[in-house]
């Protein structure tokens, strides 16, 4: 009960909060593909605060490590292979469909702007999709 | 130096909100996309918990004039649903499925998440200087044009 319903929506907030403070403060949206896709053309001026957000999350993953390490869960992907053809095509979906889970799912969504509703569901269907043909047609162990 | 330190300070934020939330266990992830299997909805609790938060404050945050310490909001004209957006939310759900990260998750695991997320990163970052070369090389007339949005 506590784990699939209050702790998500209390993480959820957080999330919230912090892509609210980033409005508030920054003026930018939180996507967490467009923030680092920015950092590879980096622009003068444009450079700390990317950074610096990227450096709060790893730092973050780090606090979770000591206080509440079983939430880092062990990889379920299916091998190297499946690792590398999973990043190139979040890396590049991300920067073709303008977004993310973050930028598209959250922040998009709750400004009520219709692409980002259709790109989260476009991608939570394929997600669906592929785990449905990883662990249902094809059995792996995903 | 403000700005860079806020900057900072959300992203721990947000790092937190995913490590509570559940999202740095690619199995709860996986999980929630599993809808034939074992169901695990945390991330819609998740989903739900930022949408609701950050609807309300976004409002309350954009009566002000300006930013605390940036001189203007985002313009987000919306732009209409095209092909690049399907075609790369689509891409992007196969990989997210495929492995059961996102961006946010990954660099959030970036020192402790082990190998497996050091290389999905890699490959990641790779992903988005696919993207760059190949808008590049459509751009210079380099490759063959499709007419797009």
């Amino acid at each position: 009960m506590m784990n699939t319903f209050l702790l998500p929506l209390l993480g959820g907030a957080l999330i919230g909060v912090s892509a609210s403070l980033l409005l508030l403060f920054n003026g930018r949206v939180a996507g967490v593909s467009g923030i680092t896709g920015g950092l590879l053309t980096p622009a003068a001026g444009d450079v700390g605060w990317r950074a610096a957000f990227l450096g709060g999350l790893a730092l973050g993953g780090v606090l979770l490590g000591v206080f509440l390490p079983r939430s880092l869960g062990a990889p379920v992907v299916p091998g190297v292979g499946a690792t590398l053809l999973a990043g190139l095509l979040v890396g590049f979906g991300s920067r073709l469909g303008g977004g993310c889970t973050s930028g598209h799912g959250i922040c998009g969504v709750a400004r009520g702007a219709t692409r980002s509703v259709v790109a989260t569901a476009t991608f939570v269907a394929t997600g669906v999709l592929t785990v449905f043909v990883i662990r249902h047609l094809l059995g792996g162990a995903s | 130096m403000k700005a860079v330190l806020m900057a900072g300070l959300a992203g721990l934020l947000f790092a937190l909100g995913l490590g509570i939330g559940g999202m740095t266990d690619p199995a709860k992830v996986v999980g929630f996309l599993d809808v034939a299997g074992d169901w695990d909805p945390s991330l819609a609790f998740v989903m739900a918990g930022a949408l609701g938060t950050h609807a309300l404050l976004r409002r309350l945050i954009l009566r002000r004039k300006q930013p605390v310490l940036a001189p203007t909001f985002p313009s987000l004209k919306q732009a209409r649903v095209d092909g690049r957006l399907v075609g790369g939310a689509a891409l992007f759900g196969i990989g997210w499925g495929l492995a059961g990260y996102c961006p946010g998750p990954a660099l959030t695991l970036l020192v402790t998440g082990g190998p497996t997320v050091l290389l999905f990163i890699a490959s990641m970052l790779a992903g988005m200087g696919a993207f760059r070369w190949w808008e590049s090389a459509r751009a210079s007339g380099a490759l063959p044009h499709a007419r797009s949005g």
